[in-house]
């Protein structure tokens, strides 16, 4: 017998090995027969209407099956997560170079690319506003007719009385801050398969992080039922926030439509990807902040202009988010903190790891740094004497009742010895090097925030050979959190690795539990989840002594494969019981609602949704860096990341997070950088658009601090899967700093921008 | 080339003897994906930079999105599919599989068979010469260290 499954150790993934092996099936890697491929043509122009699209010559390729246009969307044509603005087929205006406007389908991939190159698109261009400063002009063109300004939205957070504190303080210091566009660069483009059943419902297998939300969102956008729409969402290859909301979803369902029932596939080319794939927002930031001299904060006053690109998807959701960790987890009494998300004729700009707040923690990072210059203090002691405690308001004014273990993380920092040595190791720079040290604390919300259902209803089912299924309901996008539910489900039901699988979302078998997504997955779905096994484990004992004729259930445990009467060692081989269960009977639902706030602060105004959140990951970097004073190249020498997570369910896997989450910081830190001149997307691949390969990163090191159980999660824990992101862009910006006294304002940090610097 | 030229080429595929008709510039991707049923084999850019659709052609890691179905013609190659039939890569599967460094796993195949022909070189390995051996195999997951890691473990364990 299999030692069972246990929590809290670095047990393996359970997905490890198919993955290993080739054997994991994604949806890219569906290939049905007979099936036909989809691909949509992109207007490639910033803004215009369209005139007119001649599909006659496309139509006479051999091979082409049918070729679609706006006419041919039934429904309201509007895809969207909150905001419906985002056309399936632009009818007549085009808002971004990503626009689709024709919809081919083809018997080959030599017809498709022919097809769509044959297309004639007759655009009038229209005036594009292609940046921050372009939109927010006076007599600005609209990119929506409909939203004045190019405002999606604007919001304010207002705590004490900046303004006044401001006199009060004996320090203050001014910056401002910008970040570039990040592209989420999974490896498995946006893909997937579609057809039409039998019975007038709508199949789809597709690489996504919202399978019940998609069902909505095609069903809104192609006038369909959203009760005869299945969405499968298997192993996902990379996700990171560009697959939450409609990739491939709303024309693959209309490709669907228009094939006879044949299956449709469509999967994004690299170059797609870059032009139509949803992006990290470029922000704009503008942030004071005022101290007394002993380096206690008093005010920050902040502005924040984000970049939302063509259409809605989360943007306001996105610069809300930033909002609320505008201030960094610390202690400021005075907050004023004002946030403009603006429409462009740019690639739209939605979730992402770590959603609007990496772009805010540069800017409050860099300017705690600035303040210990001018306090001459140390930036790491700064830091410390500021970090919120469990009790504290935060920068929004909510009073924080969870875990809170940044104060902890900062002096992890401060004791280890890549911080205690930094002096040394600074002066052994050899000639023409220079090395510095960088620190920052970081923070990111868990959860979904106030006003939105923040739930799971979890299942698990005993199956006839007595092994368990738990219906996982929220996608893998490579995070785990299907493993943390093989091990809770192994760890309360004590059953061994081979007698726990775990199916990947499936509409029509597993239950709504929202996005993957908002560092919620294995919190919300793992509360529901502790529960459903729990009534598991006292079901089976039950029937167990219900067939020995048991008086009650006392001495009953159970085992691997089995129930086990103690007293008697009388055995009840599950695979016994569950053939004489009935169906329902082997099948256990369980639902849960994330905590909200409740006493919701009155500091927030123009907020719709996502506001205020109460459980957060805490976290303190430290990087080392040397630069080539002759080129202005950056080496990441060392990194350090230290970790508030509650407990870990398990260690590896928390390693995972942590350490990819400082890999894709480290690109947005030093090199990507998703640039559109004209409305045209120039990095379209990888030796453009450049993300960290195995020589641009050290061995990041992870330690956690598991101080500080949250008492409403799993076990013990709080979600991780983004907070690693926000500290290397700061970190390597106050190190630039500590190495040669030039404040990089402006990522990403490139040898150029540091060169053209260099005193 | 006309797609209605078809060619028969024959290689030994993970140790088998395989003849297979297709048009000879078919893209091998599509060749051991579509027609063969062989998805362990990955395509994340289709122009060479990922390195997600590493096999192996005689022993040395080549990009399949880059080569046409002609150049397997009396060639021995190699796909993750094969990869637990020789002690090396069982090791190096237990390696990926125990030290963690699996995420997504859509990089994962490619990772491997890049790593299988580093082990077998029996050069010596420092983690500096596997990250160096690696760097034409992107992963956005994992920040690599784990990766290093396990390929580290593999190549100091003996061949059991």
């Amino acid at each position: 017998m299999d030692e069972p499954i246990r929590l809290h150790r670095p047990i393996p993934r359970n997905d490890a090995r198919p993955k290993a092996c080739g054997r994991e099936v994604y949806a890219v890697d569906r290939y049905p027969n007979n099936a036909l491929l989809a691909g949509a043509l992109r207007c490639g122009v910033a803004a215009g209407r369209i005139r007119d699209i001649d599909i006659r010559q496309a139509s006479a390729v051999p091979g082409v099956f049918r070729i679609l246009t706006a006419s041919d969307v039934p429904g309201s044509n509007r895809q969207g997560i909150i905001h419906k603005d985002m056309p399936v087929l632009c009818e007549n205006i085009v808002r971004y170079c990503g626009d689709p406007v024709a919809l081919v389908l083809a018997e080959s991939s030599e017809s498709l690319q022919q097809a769509l190159s044959r297309i004639q698109i007759d655009i009038e261009p229209l005036p594009a506003v292609c940046s921050l400063e372009q939109a927010l002009a006076s007599g600005a063109s609209l990119v929506h007719d409909d939203r004045p300004g190019n405002l999606l939205a604007h919001a304010l957070i207002q705590k004490g009385d900046a303004t006044t504190a401001f006199a009060t303080c004996d320090a203050v210091v001014e910056g401002s801050f910008s970040t570039p566009v990040q592209d989420h660069a999974f490896l498995e483009t946006e893909s997937g398969i579609a057809r039409m059943e039998e019975d007038g419902g709508l199949l789809m297998e597709v690489s996504t992080q919202s399978p019940f939300r998609d069902r909505f969102e095609i069903a809104h956008a192609l006038g369909l039922d959203f009760q005869k729409i299945r969405i499968v969402a298997p192993a996902l290859g990379g996700g990171f926030g560009g697959k939450d909301g409609a990739t491939v979803q709303c024309l693959l369902a209309l490709a669907a439509l228009h094939s006879n029932g044949r299956w449709v596939r469509m999967h994004w080319s690299r170059e797609e990807h870059f032009v139509a794939g949803y992006k990290r927002h470029a922000c704009r930031m503008h942030y004071r902040l005022g101290a007394k001299a002993d380096g206690t904060l008093v005010a920050l006053d902040t502005r924040l202009w984000y970049d939302t690109g063509a259409y809605a998807h989360l943007g306001a959701e996105v610069m809300e988010l930033g909002m609320e960790h505008a201030a960094g987890p610390y202690r400021i009494p005075n907050t004023r903190i004002e946030g403009w998300c603006v429409h462009t004729n740019q690639p739209v700009a939605g979730a992402m790891r770590a959603f609007g707040v990496c772009q805010v923690t540069f800017g409050i990072e860099s300017m705690m740094d600035m303040l210990a210059e001018r306090l001459k203090m140390d930036p790491l002691t700064l830091r410390i004497r500021n970090a919120l405690c469990k009790g504290d308001e935060n920068g929004a004014g909510v009073r924080l009742e969870t875990s809170t273990g940044i104060r902890d993380c900062l002096e992890r920092i401060q004791d280890h010895p890549l911080w205690r040595q930094r002096t040394e190791w600074k002066d052994a720079a050899p000639r023409f090097r220079r090395r510095g040290v960088g620190v920052v604390g970081v923070w990111n919300a868990a959860g979904y925030g106030g006003g939105v259902r923040d739930a799971a209803i979890a299942k698990i089912e005993l199956l006839l050979d007595g092994t368990f299924l738990v219906h996982n309901a929220v996608s893998d996008m490579g995070q785990g959190n299907s493993c943390a539910f093989f091990q809770i489900a192994g760890h309360i039901l004590n059953q061994d690795p081979g007698r726990i699988h775990v199916r990947q979302p499936d509409t029509r078998s597993a239950y709504p539990s929202g996005s993957s997504s908002a560092g919620r997955t294995t919190y919300t779905y793992g509360r529901a989840l502790i529960e459903a096994c729990e009534r598991m484990k006292a079901r089976l004992i039950n029937r167990a002594g219900l067939i020995l004729f048991l008086q009650d259930d006392d001495g009953l445990e159970l085992e691997p494969g089995r129930v086990v009467h103690k007293p008697s060692g009388r055995k009840v081989p599950l695979k016994a019981l569950a053939g004489l269960m009935q169906p329902e009977e082997r099948v256990i639902l369980s639902e849960t609602v994330a905590p909200t706030c409740k006493n919701v602060p009155a500091t927030a105004t123009g907020f719709f949704i996502g506001f205020p959140h109460v459980i957060f990951a805490y976290g303190a970097h430290l990087v080392r860096i040397e630069i080539d004073e002759r080129t202005g190249e950056i080496t990441i020498v060392n990194y350090l990341a230290v970790t508030d997570g509650g407990r870990v369910l398990n260690p590896t896997m928390f390693e995972q997070q942590v350490q990819g989450g400082v890999a894709q910081g480290l690109g947005y830190a030093l090199m990507e950088d998703l640039v559109v001149r004209d409305g045209r997307v120039l990095t379209q691949d990888f030796t453009t658009y450049l993300i960290p390969g195995s020589l641009d990163v050290p061995d990041i090191v992870s330690i956690a601090v598991e101080d500080h159980p949250e008492e409403s999660g799993p076990f013990g824990m709080k979600g991780i899967g983004e907070v690693a992101m926000n500290g290397p862009l700061p970190a390597v910006a106050n190190a630039v700093w500590d190495a040669c006294g030039i404040r990089i304002r402006q990522g990403p940090i490139t040898a150029e921008r540091v060169w053209s610097e260099m005193p | 080339m006309s797609r209605d030229h078809q060619a028969t080429i024959r290689f030994m595929l993970n140790g088998e003897p395989t003849e297979c008709t297709c048009p000879p510039d078919m893209r091998v991707i599509d060749l051991l994906r579509e027609a063969m049923g062989l998805t362990g084999t990955k395509e994340g850019c289709g122009t060479g930079e990922c390195g997600a659709c590493t096999i192996l052609l005689d022993g040395i890691p080549r990009l399949s999105c880059l080569m046409v179905a002609a150049q397997l013609h009396e060639r021995r190659i190699e796909t993750v599919e094969g990869i637990e039939r020789s002690a090396e890569g069982r090791k190096l599967v237990d390696a990926f599989v125990e030290h963690g460094a699996v995420q997504c796993g859509f990089c994962t195949p490619a990772m491997e068979m890049t790593a299988l022909a580093l082990l077998r070189s029996r050069n010596p390995l420092d983690r500096k010469a596997i990250r160096a051996a690696l760097s034409g195999n992107l992963c956005r997951c994992t920040g690599y260290v784990k990766i290093v890691d396990a390929v580290e473990r593999a190549a100091a364990e003996p061949l059991s």
